[in-house]
C-alpha cells in the first residue's frame, strides 16, 4: 500500500511564488488567479458543476470535452489522485484513459493530500495532461455569471494569450470515441455497446452482468453485428452532429431488440425516434439531480454531466416520457410504449455520484433475457 | 392523505448533556409543519426557556415532565389522533417506547407518526440491530461475549487483533482496554474476569475515520442523504465530543458514495419514516466500513446538519410523517425546486463542542466515548482554516484562533499525552507541537487524526510564524496586501494580527490599529448566501456567512430600516436556550414595529439561526471584529444587545465608541455596573447596602478583612487549579484549604472576598425600564437561601414567602437603580433579605435567565415590552403588582447532569453547575415545586430516604421534614451525626456508617444495593475526610441514579411536596387553563 503524501512541508510559499493566470469570458469578465497543474493556456466552453466529490471521476469523463470546468465545491485535490489500476483491461478507477476537460477552475487547491490509494497531487496529474488549473477563484462569483447568462465561451490565459474556442462546432464524439472495434467478457448476453465517449463505469457495470461486450466506434454499423442488446453510451457536444449513429439508430427501431442509452445516447435515442434537441442554458452538471419516474410517487437522486436536452414535444406516439427533472421539469429519460427501447439523460453508471439508479443496467439486460427467451420459444 | 386532527408532541425537557437547545429547533419546526397543515397541536415539554413552549407555537403546552405517567395522563385527556415522537430527543423515545411497549397508543387510538415505534426499538436494541443489518448483508463492529479465557483467545483470533475488551456488566467502561496480541488479550481478559462473568471481546476501530450520513425517507420508500459529515477526532471520540466538519474532506467520491448507498439501503430496511442518522466508522487505509449505529429520530447532528445545508430537516421530517412524498413538497430555500435533492454546499462547515469542565471539582478531563460537552459552535467557511480559525474563537473561551494565543509552555512528554489522550485542550496541543518541532506525522501518530486536517492546521502555524517574523521587520506597515488577504482567508482575526504584528501589549487597541490598516488596504470580507445548491438555482435567500475567499457580495445592504439583534453564541453553563428565548422575541418584536430584522448568531442549537425568524441571518462570529464588519456593510436602524446574556453585553464599550447605534441603556451606564467598584461606590452614593467585599493581594490583606466582617466569607480567587472558582469558607483551616487550590494570591491574581450572609433569602427582580423609570418588573424568590448560585437554584413566582413590606422595599432600590443608571431596556438584580434587611448581590443591566420563566407564568412578555422600549415606543407602566393574585404558582427547577461527568462533585454551591431548568405550574407551591423536581429526574421515594444533614444550622432545619417522613411511613438511613441528633430528637432513624468507616451497615453498601430511594447529603465543611466522605456519598448516588438533594431548603420543600401529594394529585393542566384563571397585568 502506498504511504499518503504529505511529509514534505512547505506550501506557503505559494503565498509568494505562485505564477499568476487569469480565466477570461467572452463576455469580456477577466478573472485573476492562481496557477497549478500546467502553466499553459486553453480555451473551451466554461461550464460548472455542483458536485462535491469526485474530481478524478469527472475530469476524465469524456463529456467534458473541451469544456472548461468549474466546481463550486471550495476546497479541491484533498485526496489527492489514485494511480492507475485495471479492471478487465478498463481502468478501476478513472472514467477514460485521460484527462478530457480543458481546464479547471477552483477557489482552493489542496496541493497536499492526504488518502490510502492516493499516488499524486491533482496539479501533479493536470500536468501531466498539460491542463491548466486556476486556483483563488469566486467561483460563486462565476457560476452566478453563467446561470444568469449561460455557459460562455472562455480561456485560462497563462503567458501567452490564445484565442476562444467553441468546443461545439467540433466532432467531439469523434475525438473521444475509439477508433476501432474492442471486446471484453465472455458473459452470456452479447451487448453492442456504441462508444460516443462511453465512462468507463458503463462497461464495468455491463462487465458485471454477465456480458460479453462489443465496444464499437460512434458511426460503426452496429446492424451487422447479431448482438442480443444495444447501449448507446454517454458523450460530449451537440448530439446533432452524430448523423450516422442517429441513422444506424433509426434501423436498429426496426428490430425488437432492446435498446438503453445513457445521457447523449438518451438524446441520440430522442432524435432516431422523430424528437428534437436543444441546448440548455446552463445544464446540468452534479451529483443531485432529483428525477421522477413519470406517473408515481418514485423519485431517484441522479449524477449528471450535459448541456443539452431532449424536446419531447415531437416525440411520436408510441414514445414516452420515462423520467422528468424535479427541479426544471425537463426530459429525463424516454421509453418506447411496446419495443424494448428506453434511455435516460442522467448516469446511472454514477462515478462520479449517487449509485441510486444502478438497477437500470439490471432491468436492461433483464429485458434482454425476455426477448431472447421469446426468440428462443 | 389521511391527516389527523390533534397531534401530541414531546419535548426533550430541560437541556442537559447530550441532549440540549438542539431539540428546541427540531420540536419547533415540527410544530411550525404542523401548524400550516391546519392540524391542532399539543406539547408536552417543562423546558419554559425554550421557543417552542412560547405563545402560538403550539395551540397548547403542558408543562410537565416527559415521562410514560404524565403523557399518558394528557393523551386521557387531550385525546389525540396521532404523536410525534422523534422532535424530543432520547427522553421523548424512550418515554414512547415505554408507552407502546404499555400499549398505550393502542388502548387510546394514537396512532404514532413517522418512524414506527418498532423500528425505533430496532435500532435501539444493539442485539437486534446487528441481527437486522446481518439480514442486508452490511457490516456491523464483530464482538462476541465469552465467559473464559480460552474462548476470549479463540473469539480473538477469530475477530483479529487489535480488539477491545469490555466487561459485560460494569459501569463506566471498568476493566475495559485494548489488546493488540495474544498476551495483552490473556491479561486484561483475567482482569476483567475478576469484575464480570462475561466480557466483549469486540475489534478495535480505534483511528478509523467517524462519517454520519443524515438520511430522510418517506412513505413511498423515496430516500435521500441530507448532508454527511466527517469527524475531525477519529473513532474513539464520541461524536459530540469531536470536531466535525461537512461535507466530508478527505473521502473519495467511491467512498462517500459507498456510504450513501449502505446508509439508504439500511434505512429502508429498518422502515424509517422521516429524517434519521447513521454513524460509520471507516478504515482510513481501506475502504472497509463499519456501520456503528443509528438514530431513529432527529438528533444533534441533524440539527447541525439543517444549519449547514440550509434544508430544514425537522420541517421537512415533520411533513414527511403525516403522508407527504418527498417530491410533493419545496425547497423551502428556492421556493421553486424540490424538497427531493441533496444540497450542494459550496463552503464547508465546522463544528466544534464546548466544555466546562473547569466548573466541576474533581471531574475527569479526558474525553472519549462518552459526552462531556455542554455546547458547540458552527462555524462556516470555504477553506477549512477559515472555517475552524471562527470556529475556536466562537466558543468564547478566550482563545483568539488557532495560534496567537497565550499559552503555557509544556515540555514534549506532556504534549504527546495530551495529543494521544486527549483533553478538551487537545487542539492546542496540536499548535503546540508543531513549535516543540513535530512533524505532521508524529502528531498524526499520536492523534490518529487525518493527515490532511493536520496539514491545514500546518499552515496556519506557518503563515503565523512569518507573520511572527514581520514583526521585527517592519511590522504592520510592512505588510502587503497579498500577505494580509492570505490570512484573513487562513482566518485570522485583526486580534491574531495585532499579537503576531504589532506584539502583546494592548491587544484590543492594537486589533483596532490592523482594522483600520487592513480597511486602507481595501482587505474587506464578503457577504455569501446559503442556498443549498451552491448558485445553481437563483434563490431569494437570506441565509448569509461572510469569507474573505471572494471578490462579490451576493447581496445588497437592507435598505429599510433594519435592526440588528446579536445572539447569545455558545450554550455554556450559565447562557443557554433562556437567551435564544430572549433573541428570537426581540426579533419578533422588531418586525411587528415595522423594521427589518438582522440575527447575528453562530449556535446551530438554536432557533434564533434559523433563517426564517429574522429578514436576515448572518450566521457568524460575535466578536467586535466581526460585528463591526456586518454593521459597516449594513448600516443598520439600531443595534440591540441586551437580550443574548453576556457575549453581547461585553461588546457595549467598544461598539459605542465606534459610533454604533446602540438601543437603550448607554455603554458607559452598562460598565458601570459590570465593574465591581464603580457599581459600589454608585451604591453607596444611592444608600443602598451590599453586602461587604475587598479585592486583595495578600494573604494578611485577607485575614484582616476577614476579621472584619467574620466567618463565612465567600472567596473569589482569579485563577484557580480546577474547579470551584468561588466558594464560601467558615474558619481559617477552610480558608487556607481552598487558597491551596488558588494558584496564586498577588497583584496579578487579587482574590475577591465577600461577607457571607448565612440564612438570608435570595430575591430577584426582573424588570422594564424606559428612560431610568420601570415600566414592568417581575420579582421571584429562590427556595434556596443565599449561598447556591441563582442559576442553579430553584425559583418560585410569584414569590411565596416574601412579605409586602419587603416587595416595597426592593421596589424602591430597583427604582433608584433605574433612575441612576438612566435604563432603558431589559435589566436584573439580585438582593439578599435577612430580617427585613435588603442588600443587592448584583445587577445586570441586560435580560437575564430568568425572563422566559416570569414571562411566561405571568403572561407578560417583558421581553416584548423591553423591546419596544429599545425601539424608542412609549410603554405603560403596567400593574405587574397584580401578580401577587396569580392563582396558580410557577417553580422554576435546574437540570444538573452529574451522571455524564465522571468524577464531579455533585454539590450545588456558590459557582453555577447546572446545565438547563424547567418551570412548571401548579395550584400550589407544594404541587409546582413537585411538578418541576419531577421534570429535572427526582423520584418520590417509595420507601427510604438516607440523610446526611451536615452542620448543626441544617440539622435543625431539617428535624421537621425527617419527622414528615416518618409519619408517612419512610424509613430513614442516617450518618453518625445526623443519627444521634434525630434520636436525641425523638425521631427513629437506622444508622448507617460513612464510607471511610469501613463498617457496615455502610452508606454506600446500601446505595450500591439501591435500598435507597433518596439521598439528603447536606456538606458539612472543606475538611479532607469530610469532603472525601460526603464526596463518596453523594457521587455514588449519582452513578446508581439515586435521587440527590445536597441543599436543606431544597430538601425540605420536596419531602413537604411530595408527604403532602400523591402523584394523582398533580393536575393535568394545560397553560391555557392556568392562563385562563389568571388576570391581566396590562394596564
Amino acid at each position: 500500500m502506498q504511504a499518503t503524501t504529505t511529509g514534505n512541508l512547505p506550501n506557503s510559499a505559494n503565498i509568494t511564488l505562485t505564477k499568476q493566470v487569469k480565466l477570461v469570458l467572452e463576455d469580456g469578465t477577466e478573472i485573476q488567479g492562481k496557477s497549478f497543474g500546467a502553466f499553459t493556456s486553453a480555451a473551451g466552453e466554461v461550464v460548472f458543476s455542483t458536485a462535491m466529490t469526485g474530481y478524478p471521476e469527472n475530469l476524465t469523463d469524456p463529456s467534458f470535452k473541451g469544456q472548461i470546468l468549474v466546481l463550486t465545491y471550495p476546497m479541491v485535490g484533498n485526496y489527492g489522485v489514485p494511480g492507475e489500476e485495471l479492471y478487465e483491461y478498463v481502468s478501476k478507477v478513472f472514467e477514460s484513459d485521460k484527462i478530457h476537460i480543458s481546464g479547471l477552475v477552483i477557489n482552493y487547491y489542496s496541493e497536499e493530500h492526504s488518502h490510502w490509494n492516493s499516488a499524486k497531487s491533482l496539479g501533479d496529474w493536470l500536468a501531466e495532461y498539460n491542463i491548466p488549473g486556476i486556483y483563488d477563484v469566486d467561483t460563486r462569483l462565476l457560476t452566478k455569471k453563467l446561470r444568469e447568462k449561460g455557459a460562455m465561451l472562455g480561456k485560462i490565459v497563462a503567458a501567452d494569450d490564445i484565442e476562444m474556442h467553441d468546443p461545439n462546432q467540433d466532432n467531439l464524439v469523434d475525438a473521444v470515441s475509439i477508433p476501432e472495434v474492442q471486446r471484453y467478457g465472455t458473459g452470456k448476453h452479447k451487448i453492442v455497446l456504441v462508444d460516443c465517449g462511453t465512462k468507463s463505469n458503463i462497461i464495468r457495470c455491463l462487465l458485471q452482468r454477465d456480458v460479453e461486450l462489443i465496444r464499437v466506434p460512434w458511426d460503426y454499423d452496429f446492424n451487422s453485428i447479431d448482438y442480443d442488446g444495444l447501449f448507446l453510451s454517454n458523450g460530449p457536444g451537440d448530439p446533432k452532429t452524430c448523423e450516422p449513429t442517429i441513422s444506424h439508430l433509426k434501423t436498429a427501431y426496426g428490430t425488437e431488440k432492446p435498446i438503453f442509452g445513457i445521457c447523449l445516447g438518451n438524446q441520440l435515442m430522442g432524435l432516431a425516434a422523430g424528437g428534437d434537441t436543444f441546448k440548455l442554458k446552463y445544464g446540468h452538471r452534479s451529483h443531485n439531480q432529483p428525477v421522477l419516474l413519470s406517473g408515481t410517487k418514485q423519485c431517484y437522486i441522479t449524477s449528471q454531466n450535459h448541456g443539452f436536452a431532449l424536446d419531447t414535444k415531437g416525440l411520436p406516439e408510441e414514445w414516452e416520457m420515462l423520467f422528468e427533472n424535479l427541479n426544471d421539469g425537463t426530459c429525463e429519460g424516454i421509453k418506447h410504449k411496446s419495443k424494448p427501447f428506453f434511455s435516460v439523460q442522467f448516469h446511472p453508471e454514477a462515478a462520479g455520484g449517487p449509485e441510486d439508479t444502478e438497477f437500470l443496467f439490471d432491468q436492461f439486460l433483464d429485458l434482454v433475457e425476455k426477448h431472447k427467451a421469446e426468440q428462443g420459444s | 392523505m389521511n391527516k389527523p386532527n390533534k397531534v401530541l408532541v414531546l419535548g426533550s425537557g430541560a437541556l442537559k448533556i447530550g441532549e440540549a437547545g438542539e431539540f428546541d429547533y427540531s420540536g419547533s419546526q415540527a410544530l411550525k409543519a404542523l401548524k400550516e397543515e391546519g392540524i391542532r397541536t399539543i406539547l408536552i415539554n417543562p423546558n419554559i426557556a425554550t421557543v417552542q413552549t412560547s405563545d402560538d407555537i403550539a395551540d397548547d403546552v403542558y408543562f410537565l415532565p416527559v415521562t410514560p405517567y404524565f403523557v399518558e395522563r394528557v393523551i386521557q385527556k387531550e385525546k389525540p389522533d396521532g404523536i410525534f415522537v422523534a422532535f424530543g430527543g432520547q427522553t421523548a423515545l424512550n418515554c414512547a417506547v415505554a408507552l407502546y411497549r404499555d400499549g398505550i397508543f393502542e388502548k387510546y387510538g394514537v396512532k404514532v407518526l413517522g418512524t414506527p415505534v418498532q423500528s425505533i426499538i430496532d435500532t435501539e436494541d444493539r442485539d437486534i440491530f446487528k441481527a437486522k443489518l446481518d439480514q442486508i448483508g452490511v457490516l456491523t463492529a464483530r464482538s462476541e461475549a465469552v465467559t473464559s479465557i480460552e474462548d476470549a483467545l479463540a473469539a480473538g483470533n477469530r475477530i483479529g487483533f487489535p480488539l477491545i475488551i469490555r466487561s459485560a456488566f460494569a459501569l463506566g467502561g471498568l476493566g475495559s482496554g485494548f489488546a493488540y496480541n495474544e498476551d495483552e488479550l490473556r491479561a486484561l481478559a483475567a482482569k476483567a474476569f475478576s469484575t464480570s462473568d462475561q466480557i466483549l471481546v469486540e475489534e478495535s476501530l480505534k483511528g478509523w475515520k467517524e462519517v454520519e450520513y443524515e438520511v430522510v425517507r418517506d412513505a413511498f420508500d423515496n430516500c435521500i442523504t441530507v448532508c454527511n459529515m466527517e469527524n475531525f477526532d477519529p473513532i474513539g471520540i464520541h461524536t459530540g465530543e469531536s470536531i466535525v466538519v461537512a461535507p466530508s474532506q478527505t473521502l473519495s467520491n467511491r467512498e462517500y458514495h459507498k456510504l450513501r448507498s449502505i446508509g439508504i439501503k439500511t434505512i429502508r430496511h429498518l422502515g424509517i419514516v422521516g429524517e434519521c442518522n447513521i454513524q460509520y466508522a471507516l478504515d482510513p487505509h481501506s475502504e472497509e466500513y463499519r456501520v456503528i449505529e443509528v438514530n431513529a429520530r432527529l438528533s444533534r447532528s441533524s440539527a447541525l446538519a439543517s444549519k449547514a445545508t440550509g434544508y430544514p430537516l425537522a420541517f421537512v421530517a415533520a411533513k414527511l410523517s403525516l403522508g407527504y412524498s418527498l417530491a410533493e413538497l419545496k425547497n423551502s430555500v428556492t421556493q421553486t425546486t424540490s424538497a427531493y435533492f441533496e444540497p450542494a454546499l459550496d463552503y464547508l462547515v465546522v463544528k466544534l463542542p464546548r466544555w466546562d469542565l473547569g466548573k466541576f471539582s474533581g471531574v475527569q478531563r479526558q474525553i472519549g466515548s462518552a459526552m462531556k460537552s455542554v455546547g458547540e459552535v458552527m462555524a462556516i467557511g470555504k477553506s477549512f482554516e477559515e472555517a475552524i480559525q471562527k470556529g475556536l474563537r466562537m466558543l468564547d473561551t478566550g482563545k483568539r484562533g488557532f495560534v496567537g494565543n497565550e499559552t503555557e509552555q509544556l515540555d514534549n512528554d506532556t504534549i504527546d499525552h495530551l495529543l494521544s489522550e486527549p483533553n478538551e485542550e487537545r487542539i492546542f496541543a496540536i499548535n503546540l507541537a508543531f513549535e516543540a518541532g513535530y512533524d505532521i506525522e508524529r502528531v498524526h501518530e499520536l492523534t490518529r487524526i487525518d493527515r490532511w486536517f493536520l496539514q491545514r492546521l500546518y499552515s496556519i502555524y506557518e503563515l503565523s510564524n512569518q507573520l511572527g517574523e514581520k514583526r521585527n521587520n517592519g511590522g504592520l506597515d510592512a505588510l502587503d496586501t497579498e500577505t494580509l488577504r492570505e490570512a484573513k482567508k487562513m482566518g485570522f482575526s485583526d486580534q491574531q494580527l495585532a499579537v503576531k504584528l504589532l506584539g502583546q501589549g494592548d491587544v484590543k487597541t492594537n486589533e483596532l490599529t490592523v482594522r483600520a490598516r487592513r480597511k486602507a488596504l481595501g482587505v474587506l470580507p464578503v457577504v455569501k448566501q446559503i442556498d443549498t445548491l451552491a448558485a445553481e438555482f437563483p434563490a431569494q435567500t437570506n441565509y448569509l456567512y461572510t469569507t474573505y475567499h471572494g471578490t462579490e457580495n451576493d447581496l445588497e445592504p437592507e435598505t429599510d430600516k433594519s435592526v440588528v439583534v446579536l445572539g447569545s453564541g455558545v450554550y455554556r453553563i450559565g447562557s443557554s436556550v433562556e437567551f435564544d428565548w430572549c433573541g428570537v422575541n426581540a426579533v419578533q418584536t422588531v418586525a411587528e414595529e415595522g423594521y427589518k430584522s438582522i440575527i447575528i448568531n453562530y449556535n446551530p442549537e438554536t432557533v434564533s439561526t434559523d433563517y426564517d425568524v429574522s429578514d436576515r441571518l448572518y450566521f457568524e462570529e460575535l466578536s467586535y471584529e466581526r460585528v463591526m464588519d456586518i454593521l459597516e456593510f449594513e448600516d443598520p436602524t439600531g443595534v440591540i444587545l441586551s437580550t443574548g446574556g453576556q457575549i453581547p453585553n461585553n461588546l457595549a464599550t467598544r461598539l459605542e465608541q465606534a459610533q454604533v447605534p446602540i438601543l437603550g441603556t448607554a455603554a458607559a451606564q452598562i460598565d458601570e455596573a459590570e465593574n465591581r467598584h464603580k457599581f459600589s461606590s454608585i451604591m453607596d452614593e444611592l444608600g443602598i447596602a451590599q453586602p461587604r467585599w475587598n479585592e486583595l493581594t495578600t494573604m494578611e490583606a485577607i485575614y484582616d478583612f476577614v476579621k472584619e466582617v467574620n466567618f463565612p466569607v465567600l472567596i473569589r480567587p482569579s485563577y484557580v487549579l480546577s474547579g470551584a472558582a468561588m466558594n464560601v469558607v467558615s474558619n481559617p483551616q477552610e480558608l487556607e484549604e481552598y487558597l491551596k487550590l488558588a494558584v496564586a494570591v498577588s497583584a496579578e491574581y487579587p482574590v475577591v472576598v465577600s461577607e457571607f450572609i448565612q440564612e438570608a433569602k435570595e430575591i430577584e427582580l426582573d424588570a422594564v425600564a424606559d428612560k431610568g423609570d420601570i415600566v414592568s418588573y417581575a420579582i421571584s424568590e429562590h427556595v434556596e437561601f443565599a449561598g447556591v448560585h441563582s442559576g442553579d437554584a430553584t425559583m418560585y413566582y410569584p414569590p411565596q414567602r416574601v412579605y409586602v413590606g419587603t416587595v416595597r422595599k426592593l421596589k424602591v432600590i430597583a427604582e433608584k437603580i433605574a433612575k441612576r443608571f438612566q435604563i432603558s431596556g431589559p435589566f436584573n438584580i439580585q438582593f439578599l433579605e435577612k430580617n427585613g434587611e435588603i442588600r443587592v448581590i448584583e445587577c445586570n443591566l441586560r435580560a437575564s435567565r430568568s425572563f422566559p420563566f416570569v414571562s411566561k407564568v405571568s403572561g407578560n412578555n417583558l421581553i416584548k415590552k423591553a423591546t419596544k422600549v429599545l425601539l424608542g415606543l412609549h410603554v405603560e407602566r403596567d400593574a405587574s403588582e397584580l401578580v401577587y393574585d396569580l392563582p396558580f404558582v410557577g417553580v422554576k427547577a435546574s437540570q444538573f447532569s452529574f451522571t455524564r461527568l465522571q468524577g464531579a462533585d455533585p454539590v450545588l454551591r456558590v459557582d453555577m453547575t447546572s446545565t438547563g431548568e424547567v418551570g412548571c405550574l401548579g395550584d400550589t407551591a407544594e404541587e409546582a415545586l413537585l411538578k418541576s423536581l419531577l421534570s429535572v429526574g427526582y423520584r418520590i421515594p417509595k420507601k427510604s430516604v438516607l440523610i446526611s444533614s451536615g452542620p448543626i444550622i441544617s440539622k435543625v432545619a431539617l428535624l421537621g421534614a425527617a419527622r414528615l417522613l416518618v409519619q408517612n411511613d419512610y424509613t430513614l438511613y442516617a450518618t453518625h451525626g445526623t443519627h444521634l441528633f434525630f434520636t436525641e430528637n425523638g425521631v427513629p432513624s437506622t444508622l448507617v456508617y460513612w464510607p471511610d468507616e469501613l463498617q457496615e451497615p455502610n452508606a454506600l453498601t446500601y446505595l450500591r444495593e439501591r435500598k435507597i430511594d433518596l439521598v439528603i447529603n447536606i456538606p458539612k465543611n472543606l475538611t479532607k475526610g469530610e469532603l472525601d466522605n460526603d464526596y463518596k456519598i453523594r457521587r455514588t448516588a449519582v452513578d446508581f441514579n439515586i435521587p440527590l438533594i445536597t441543599n436543606a431548603r431544597l430538601a425540605k420543600a420536596f419531602i413537604k411536596a411530595f408527604c403532602t401529594l400523591k402523584m394523582e394529585d398533580l393536575s393535568i393542566k394545560s397553560w391555557k387553563e392556568f392562563k385562563a384563571q389568571a388576570v391581566s397585568v396590562e394596564a
